[in-house]
């Protein structure tokens, strides 16, 4: 029970960069029905710009970490950002006409150029960063077996909860979230109404890249260390929760990330942890095969 | 109503002040994109990381965009961001000009593969890289019947070619069974395997499809890294048995030798040059095949599929059925390319089936521009070959460390790094790649015409 | 009088909350041209799905009746299977060709199922390419035979694509054509063409409906088609028949001058009384 417990807090602290993550590509395809295959990648900058971003103000002698911590995140958040915009910027918009799959071959390009231009920056090896956030607390303690939650499993959990908090509100009630929802429905009608498109469909790469940052530097804390590759599977593994909350809903996202980062360490936890990977591919087939439309979103009716 | 300020074109004042801001802007932005990740660099330091500061790459990089974006703003451009109009009358009439080069471009192609064993520069480098090539040429038009003809994006692509690879090193080391028998069944196998594969996920639409069959890919080499009983897992298999002639092996030693049936010396060339003609008559039957089945009723299915599924329900065609057959018959060559990997190297891992290598032969069927054979036939030369010819050039190693004062410079690390932009750029420049027309395969009248790329679609999936 | 080739009983189409036809029940009779007019929205195009597979109908028979006496309950079929084993072709409103592939080629695939069957499933005939080369020229000539009806015959070798509007429309035609139907289901097949064009399309329906014995239903708002070539005539508005006949009972019937007018609902019991 206690062990379940533990593997629940973890879970759901994975869960919460998954969904983060997975906001990202929901949004996106959302907006302009494309899979931003290079997202994950995004992710990955956005845990080396945090770590990078550490170093620096370690090396000039920043230690009083609440503040070091502001800095890092907004640093990483508009670096992110800036990569989000001009991937869009350069690889899809000029593509937005064009059919289904050239976008999704560009985006593997963007991907794989990404990734290499990482490794190249800074090196193949894998880059640890000493625990900056440390401590936490014991929530019971029975049969021997102590159940902690951690300080940064607390902190990423309060972060993803307010994020959601501030987005879904954007979301619904300002005029950049209408237009968001506008070009979702019908993109020629809200450009005829007045609505930016480009800046519309800009702004929400750029939002999906601003979460994607915060789950990096998330990550970049949790697990100590990072390396160009992991944007690819973290990616996948994003991508299976935003299709299987229901693609285009943004609850949708973060209950698909929960759900996947359960499943990923409730089977590492009884199972076997070298296929863990194999689980969540498994499940993302499972779903786009069984439930195409997600948990919860709308099934799409092809018009003859 | 026109706009007053639009009437007088601006004065060449006003437009470079506005280039001027423009890659102000574009500099400033590769600031913030560079600055931490190029400008300062991670290194191992004892007690974890230590900083390089590089501000040279990021003055660098800024200077780049700002030139960059004001001469193209200024003299390339037109006044909406396009590219001018000379360049699309450029290469129409260049197009034009070597219109009747093409007919030739393709049989002089095939001509120089067969007799290339045997022009003076021929040396076991170059073989190699022969093989290397024709390796990704038969690959390349295998995926290029599923993803160019019949317009499925599948990006697990590399999993049929691990079953042929796997198929013939098991079959080979456990069962004693030579290359000849098992090469038909591997590809069988991996057309079977493509078809179980294929039969849940063929419905799903263009995209989906594509993630899935890239879950898939990744599957199966987490599958063949942790099955260990089966597959001797990260270790590998080696041993395997190379190929021989008609019962002749290639080495130089034994009772049935190549060299002393034929009466000559032994050579390890023999076996290089066997095997590149093997991997040629490989390809060539895979683009014979192919070629046929274009012309025939299930290739013209695969690629009105690919134009209009619905149209083609409408028809009577059940879709299922030739969106696994092209599964299938891609799925067989790649199975074929495989055991050809397996029976060259003598050894496989699951390191060689990953997902980049399902990026690159899809890279090599983009670019070729989808459906054609002959463009695919260039893109592999061109990426793969020229590759394989840079890296072994010393003198651009020199050139280029003594220019940008990079030390060691390893032209593999960049390869995927142009491989992906090379993507990106095609896609964004020319989506149907080098070759940018479709041939069609049955004419009424006497005149031959093809139809130009923009008419074709990609396909949906 | 002859028979039913296609009998509609009682079907009902739901979308969610939306009832997008409702209890609609008629027949098209063999060697007729039956069609069906409403204004927008009346539902027309969801009956076409529903007959052709790509909507399974919520309740309701659709029974397809050959002339040898075979029947085929297009309710429970696959859209394909409705076009290969029940014979029904279609056309769409928004025109659906093939549209990298030149005319012919958009000709030769609608004989796909046949040609399969006579190259051994293309298998055999990749490596003995000599006995489908004659089945091919039949399917060529049966191609050449609906260019030269509709007369696209100079077009053979154009990128569908690169044809002007009226063109692709009669080659979507001859597209349906060559795939052997029993019934033809066009859905509206003069939208858009000039008067010049509309009469073409007449003759040409009325040519395949007296020279080859199909049956045709079609969608149409153009009156000038309908009025002229049809035999028989449903009307539909709301996703409800309200009227059934010829079409000079059609022409005079209040309920239908009422749906296209737009007269209230009280005026329109009001003169069925």
């Amino acid at each position: 029970m206690e062990y379940f417990l533990q593997q629940l807090i973890n879970g759901l602290t994975l869960g919460s960069i998954y969904g983060l993550i997975a906001i990202g590509y929901t949004m996106v395809y959302g907006i302009i029905g494309m899979i931003n295959f290079a997202h994950g990648d995004i992710f990955m900058i956005g845990a080396f710009i945090s770590l990078i971003a550490f170093l620096i103000l370690m090396s000039l002698g920043l230690t009083f970490i609440p503040l070091a911590l502001l800095i890092v995140l907004i640093v990483a958040m508009v670096v992110t950002s800036a990569y989000g915009w001009t991937v869009e910027r350069l690889a899809y918009r000029p593509l937005r006409e064009s059919f289904r799959l050239a976008p999704l071959i560009t985006a593997i390009g963007m991907s794989i150029f990404l990734q290499n231009y990482v490794q190249i920056a800074q090196g193949a090896r894998v880059k640890p960063l000493q625990p900056v956030i440390t401590g936490g607390y014991t929530i019971m303690e029975k049969n021997g077996f102590t159940v902690q939650i951690s300080n940064i499993q607390i902190l990423i959990m309060v972060l993803t909860v307010a994020l959601m908090a501030v987005f879904s509100w954007i979301i619904a009630k300002t005029p950049l979230g209408r237009a968001q929802r506008a070009c979702e429905q019908d993109r020629v009608m809200a450009s005829l109404l007045g609505v930016n498109v480009d800046r519309t469909i800009s702004l929400t790469f750029v939002i999906g890249a601003a979460l994607a940052a915060v789950a990096g530097l998330m990550f970049l804390l949790y697990y100590g260390v990072i390396d160009f590759y992991i944007g690819f599977i973290a990616g996948i593994k994003a991508f299976t929760a935003a299709v299987l909350g229901g693609i285009g809903s943004l609850p949708g996202a973060m209950l698909g990330g929960l759900i996947i980062g359960l499943i990923e360490t409730f089977w590492s936890a009884y199972f076997t942890i070298e296929y863990k990977d194999v689980a969540a591919f498994s499940m993302l087939a499972i779903v786009l095969i069984f439930l195409p439309s997600g948990l919860l979103g709308k099934p799409e009716v092809e018009k003859v | 109503m026109t706009d007053a300020t639009r009437e007088t074109p601006p004065a060449s004042g006003g437009k470079l002040a506005e280039a001027v801001r423009e890659s102000a802007m574009a500099a400033l932005l590769a600031f913030v994109l560079t600055s931490l990740m190029l400008g300062v660099r991670t290194v191992d330091a004892p007690g974890g990381l230590g900083l390089q500061y590089r501000w040279h790459l990021v003055i660098g990089a800024m200077a780049v965009v700002f030139v960059g974006r004001l001469l193209l703003k200024l003299f390339w451009w037109k006044e909406d961001g396009g590219a001018p109009a000379a360049v699309g009358a450029a290469s129409g009439r260049f197009a034009a000009l070597t219109e009747p080069l093409r007919k030739f471009a393709a049989p002089a192609l095939v001509v120089f593969a067969f007799v290339l064993p045997f022009l003076p520069i021929a040396d076991r480098q170059i073989i190699d890289i022969g093989i290397l090539v024709l390796t990704y040429v038969l690959l390349g038009w295998g995926l290029n019947v599923v993803v160019g003809l019949a317009g499925l994006l599948d990006l697990g692509y590399v999993a049929f070619y691990a079953v042929g690879a796997y198929s013939y090193a098991l079959l080979a080391t456990h069962f004693g069974l030579s290359f000849w028998t098992v090469l038909p069944l591997a590809g069988i196998l991996a057309a079977m395997w493509g078809m179980i594969l294929g039969f849940p996920v063929l419905r799903l639409r263009g995209d989906y499809l594509a993630i899935v069959t890239l879950a898939f890919g990744e599957i199966i080499r987490v599958v063949l890294l942790n099955w260990v009983e089966v597959t001797k897992g990260p270790d590998g298999i080696s041993g395997i048995p190379r190929p021989t002639f008609f019962g002749l092996e290639f080495k130089r030693f034994g009772e049935n030798t190549f060299h002393s049936f034929f009466g000559i010396e032994y050579s390890s060339m023999h076996r290089i040059i066997f095997l590149y003609y093997i991997i040629l008559v490989l390809a060539m039957i895979t683009n014979y095949v192919t070629m046929r089945l274009r012309r025939l009723p299930v290739g013209r299915a695969w690629e009105a599929m690919r134009e209009d599924e619905i149209a083609c329900r409408a028809l009577g065609i059940n879709t299922t059925n030739t969106k696994l057959t092209a599964f299938a018959i891609g799925a067989f060559f790649g199975g074929l390319g495989g055991s050809f990997f397996a029976t060259r190297q003598g050894f496989i891992s699951p390191e060689s089936f990953t997902f980049i290598e399902s990026a690159i032969i899809l890279a090599i069927v983009v670019l070729g521009g989808m459906g054609s054979q002959f463009g695919v036939a260039v893109a592999a030369i061109a990426m793969i070959g020229g590759f394989e010819l840079l890296r072994n050039m010393d003198w651009v190693k020199g050139f280029v460390e003594s220019t940008f004062g990079i030390e060691n410079f390893d032209p593999n690390e960049y390869r995927m790094l142009i491989f992906g932009l090379l993507m990106v750029v095609i896609m964004v420049w020319k989506p149907r790649g080098f070759v940018g027309t479709r041939m069609p395969t049955i004419f009424l009248g006497r005149e031959r015409k093809a139809i130009s790329g923009d008419l074709v679609k990609e396909g949906e999936g | 009088m002859s028979d039913a080739i296609l009998k509609v009983e009682h079907m009902t189409m739901r979308f969610g909350g939306l009832v997008a036809i409702d209890d609609l029940s008629f027949e098209a009779r063999r060697g007729e041209i039956t069609a069906i007019i409403g204004p927008n929205g009346a539902g027309k195009t969801t009956v076409f799905n529903c007959i052709t597979g790509f909507y399974k109908p919520t309740t309701g028979m659709l029974t397809l009746t050959h002339g040898n006496g075979d029947t085929f309950l297009l309710e429970r079929m696959d859209d394909f299977r409705i076009a290969r084993h029940a014979k029904v072709s279609r056309t769409f409103q928004n025109i659906r060709l093939f549209s990298g592939m030149t005319v012919l080629e958009n000709l030769l695939v609608a004989q796909h199922n046949r040609l399969m069957r006579e190259s051994g499933f293309s298998f055999m005939a990749v490596l003995w390419p000599r006995g489908y080369r004659a089945h091919e020229e039949e399917a060529v000539e049966k191609a050449r035979y609906w260019l030269e009806k509709t007369d696209l015959l100079h077009r053979a070798d154009d990128p569908a694509a690169d044809l002007p509007y009226g063109e692709q429309r009669k080659l979507e035609i001859a597209r349906a054509m060559c795939a052997d139907p029993v019934l033809l289901c066009l859905d509206e097949p003069a939208a858009g063409l000039n008067p010049r064009e509309s009469d073409e399309l007449n003759r040409l329906l009325l040519s395949i409906r007296d020279e080859e014995g199909l049956s045709i239903l079609l969608i149409e708002h153009d009156m000038s088609v309908v009025m002229n070539i049809s035999d028989h005539i449903v009307v539909l508005d709301y996703g409800k028949k309200i009227s059934d006949g010829d079409p000079e009972f059609i022409r005079n019937d209040p309920k239908v001058i009422a749906a296209y007018l737009g007269v209230e609902d009280e005026e329109v019991e009001e003169l069925a009384s």
